[in-house]
């Protein structure tokens, strides 16, 4: 049985992309058939974080309407087994992204591939598109910054999930709900300039799976066009490592939560 | 900011506030999800009486629930009648 991820958050800019795209690699890594599909329709970027933006050929949206089949939109991922990615299309005509069509793919997707995990990257807002990608959803990944309106609009998102997704209407079990804390620094938290870890989950009050450092290395690696959790020795790619192994029921301690020990010269001389 | 903000040693107010503002906004937002309005209570003793002319049920019977989705909401409606056995037509 597939299980559907949707990784949403209301606010734009906080780090959904750069979460699917780690979230799905790192499922694949770990064996598990995954595809990761851009639900951003007008404005894919997913694509381009995972680095097969030239091998784009047919989209989402030219499924739905029976222009391609799935086997020839999926695209394969080069890096990582088990891996695929659907991409979005770049037209302007939102309303193709229909309830029936999507349920349709989703199928597909689940019976004819028999994929296991499916990961739904949501655009921001919350219109047709963020709504479509959390209707089927069976799990959310709640990507917050540690700031006043990511966490005002995560909570709005949390009421959508219990009232408009698919579970919440045939009241089945409601859709499961972590927390990723994302674009986190301790040091201004500790200062008192940043929300906690702790602020955050005394007011959104769902489970943490995990907490992903503000960190260079996210620039960096979607310039290469690589998710960050393929860059093993960088902060961010550990802790999606992390976030994903919680994910499949591995009990481990968050990390980057504190502030990063400095050498005795580093703190006399600063840098990094 | 002014120089001093940027040497001063204690720990600023500055999450400390975010917080409290989120904590209260998410409040009424949640409030307004989530509340019924005050109507509700009425409605359902009234229904109840309507249909005890005909059936004998009690409070437990009626289930009136309010979801809003987006710019509309729904009123649902559940009445169980009891088994037919247990039906003893009282009219009154
Ligand atoms: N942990 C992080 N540290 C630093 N920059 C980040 C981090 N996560 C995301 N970003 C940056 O934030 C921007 C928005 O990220 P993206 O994943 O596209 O967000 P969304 O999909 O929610 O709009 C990108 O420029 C990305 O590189
Ligand atoms: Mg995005």
């Amino acid at each position: 049985m597939a299980t559907i991820i949707v990784v949403t958050s209301g606010k734009g800019g906080v780090g959904k992309t750069t979460t699917s795209a780690s979230f799905a690699t790192g499922l694949a890594q770990r064996g598990y058939r995954t595809v990761v599909i851009d639900f951003d329709v007008g404005l894919r970027n997913l694509d381009l974080i995972m680095g097969c933006e030239r091998r784009v050929v047919y989209d989402f949206i030219n499924v739905i309407n029976n222009e391609a089949t799935l086997n020839q939109a999926l695209i394969r991922d080069k890096r990582v087994e088990n891996l695929y990615i659907l991409p979005a299309s770049q037209t302007r005509d939102k309303d193709a992204l229909t309830k029936e069509g999507v349920e349709r793919i989703l199928s597909e997707l689940k019976q004819n591939f028999e994929f296991e995990y499916v990961v739904c990257d949501s655009p921001a807002g919350i219109e047709r598109g963020a709504l479509m990608a959390l209707y089927y959803a069976d799990e959310a990944l709640v990507v917050t910054n540690p700031e006043v309106s990511s966490v005002r609009d995560s909570d709005r998102i949390l009421g959508i999930l219990s009232s408009r997704s698919r579970r919440a209407e045939q009241s089945e079990n409601p859709v499961k709900e972590h927390l990723v804390l994302a674009r986190y620094a301790p040091d201004r938290a500790n200062r008192g300039d940043m929300l906690t870890v702790q602020d955050v989950l005394e007011i959104l009050a769902i489970p943490l799976l995990g907490v992903v450092p503000e960190s260079s290395a996210v620039l960096q690696s979607s310039n290469a066009g690589i998710p960050v959790i393929l860059d093993e020795n960088s902060d961010a790619g550990l802790a999606y490592s992390d976030l994903v192994d919680r994910f499949l029921g591995k009990d481990l301690p968050h990390r980057f939560i504190e502030i990063p020990k400095k050498g005795f010269l580093k703190r006399l001389f600063g840098g990094g | 900011m002014g120089l001093f903000d940027y040497f001063r040693s204690s720990p600023s107010r500055s999450a400390a506030l975010a917080k409290e503002r989120l904590q209260i906004i998410v409040a009424h937002e949640r409030g307004s999800r989530r509340s019924s309005p005050d109507y509700l209570p009425a409605l359902k003793k009234e229904l109840l009486e309507v249909v005890r002319r005909y059936v004998p049920i009690d409070q437990s019977h009626v289930k009136v629930h309010l979801d809003r989705e987006g710019g509309y909401e729904i009123l649902e409606l559940n009445i169980t009648l009891p088994d037919e056995e247990q039906r003893q037509f009282q009219p009154r």
